[in-house]
């Protein structure tokens, strides 16, 4: 069976420092992989490449058989990319809910803007993925006045109402206090359960063993070691994942 | 004659200028805010450097010649090669012109203000950058512009007195011909000042009003 995604030798540089130095992997429909490494390792970058918000330096990225950014051997513009984007939802670390527009208007205008919904559909699809990640109750105020949890969750909601072919999470509970963590972890186990297609940046090393398929270590701009999360992160092979794992546990 | 039957003469004398300030006020602070706002889209997310250089090179000449030079410029200047502006027209045209490049730097700041992930995750959801300028950044940018703008308003207003200089009929123009012929210089100077003031004190309230409704935003 095809891959729904397939990264192949995907390399990042910024001027002469080389951040990725030639990722490959596959997602099948359906699995949960977790990226995980030490800062710097390249991890976030590599998550921000799949969608080009960070335009990739070499290598061929293809959803669903479509290559990603590049048409007719040409690289594409923001605007060409867009329709790309929309079929992959992305979590970001600091939310980046949008302060002008209601929480509800932050799940429902992509849907009016970029899928042509009607208002009242676009609303109606809100108000569903809010109850997904049960914010019903908060869907008339405004982002400000919403936790961090509360906003990251709203921020999913608005990633799901895309119905996006696959969700990426950079870092989703980095930014929250400690006692916030637990509601946004729980929402993203109930769309695991759902059986979504999740790439998750994460530090959260106990929520990738027991919510993700396979585990990939980055260090240094490269894939150490990959395997079956539990496998990996509890008898890793890789003297690097060793020391990483034991320097989180501490 | 009372002196209060002279204020209210040298009242009824200014209020005849005071139609004139308004409309180069208002008229050229929709200039400058469109002009201004149109800048700094080009110089804030336009890919052409030489576009970028060329409206760097409008704001500094724009914003540091004396406003009363370019006036003479637009007025005396175009009229000696045949182009005939009326003295409205020169005072608005002139005060837009120079609004543009300051309101342009407000806007800047606007936009220079938000978060690059506003507009990540705009383009994440499938927003093209045009729906994201419009749809995302501006409404926010403008809030956050919304203050200085306000200040910028109020400073116009003032600044239309310079206008008397190319005889725009506005209410320093008919101030200085009362004190020609009259000699009231602080009666009628006195009026002036709480006249500028009866104008201004509304507008500032009511960018307060729009403040307080659209400008509180902190992400």
């Amino acid at each position: 069976m095809n891959p729904l995604l397939r990264v192949t030798g995907l390399t990042k540089s910024y001027g002469p420092v080389e951040v990725l130095k030639g990722i490959d992997f596959k997602v099948a429909a359906g699995e949960k992989i977790a990226l995980i490494g030490p800062s710097g390792s390249g991890k976030s970058t590599c998550l921000r490449c799949l969608n080009f918000l960070e335009k990739p330096s070499a290598g061929e990225i293809h959803l669903d058989g479509e290559r990603i950014g590049v048409r007719l051997g040409r690289p594409m513009n923001d605007r060409q990319l867009a329709p790309q984007r929309a079929e992959m939802g992305m979590v970001f670390q600091l939310f980046n809910l949008w302060p002008h527009l209601s929480v509800t208007e932050n799940v429902a205008i992509a849907a009016r803007k970029v899928r042509g919904l009607s208002a009242r559909e676009a609303r109606e699809l809100a108000l569903d993925m809010l109850a997904k990640v049960h914010m019903t109750h908060r869907a008339a105020a405004s982002p400000q006045e919403l936790s961090g949890g509360q906003q990251q969750r709203v921020a999913i909601a608005r990633a799901l109402a895309q119905k996006p072919k696959l969700m990426l999470f950079d870092e989703p509970t980095s930014a929250l206090d400690p006692e916030l963590v637990h509601e946004v972890l729980k929402v993203m186990e109930e769309l695991a359960a759902e059986g979504r297609t999740m790439l998750i940046v994460t530090h959260e090393i106990a929520f990738a063993r027991d919510i993700a398929d396979r585990v990939l270590f980055l260090d240094g701009g490269r894939i150490v070691e990959g395997g079956p999360a539990r496998e990996l992160i509890l008898s890793p092979r890789e003297p690097r994942t060793q020391a990483f794992l034991r320097q989180i546990r501490h | 004659m009372t002196e209060l039957s002279t204020f209210i003469l040298i009242l009824e004398g200014l209020l005849a200028g005071a139609g004139v300030t308004v409309v180069v006020t208002l008229v050229s602070l929709l200039l400058s805010v469109s002009l201004g706002f149109v800048l700094a889209l080009v110089r804030q997310f336009g890919k052409r450097r030489a576009l970028h250089a060329l409206i760097d090179l409008y704001c500094e000449i724009m914003r540091n010649i004396p406003a009363l030079t370019h006036l003479f410029i637009l007025y005396f200047g175009l009229a000696s090669i045949g182009f005939r502006l009326s003295s409205i027209a020169a005072a608005i045209l002139g005060l837009g012109l120079i609004g543009g490049a300051v309101t342009c730097d407000l806007f800047r700041a606007g936009f220079a203000a938000l978060p690059k992930g506003q507009a990540e995750a705009a383009l994440a959801v499938g927003f093209t950058p045009f729906q994201t300028i419009l749809d995302i950044l501006t409404p926010q940018a403008m809030r956050i512009a919304l203050p200085s703008l306000g200040n910028y308003a109020v400073q116009l207003l003032k600044d239309t007195s310079i206008v008397s200089a190319i005889a725009a009929p506005e209410i320093m123009f008919y101030a200085r011909s009362m004190v020609t012929s009259s000699f009231q210089t602080t009666l009628i100077y006195t009026t002036v000042a709480l006249l500028y003031l009866a104008l201004a004190l509304p507008l500032m309230q009511a960018i307060r009003i729009l403040e307080n409704r659209y400008g509180r935003l902190k992400a």
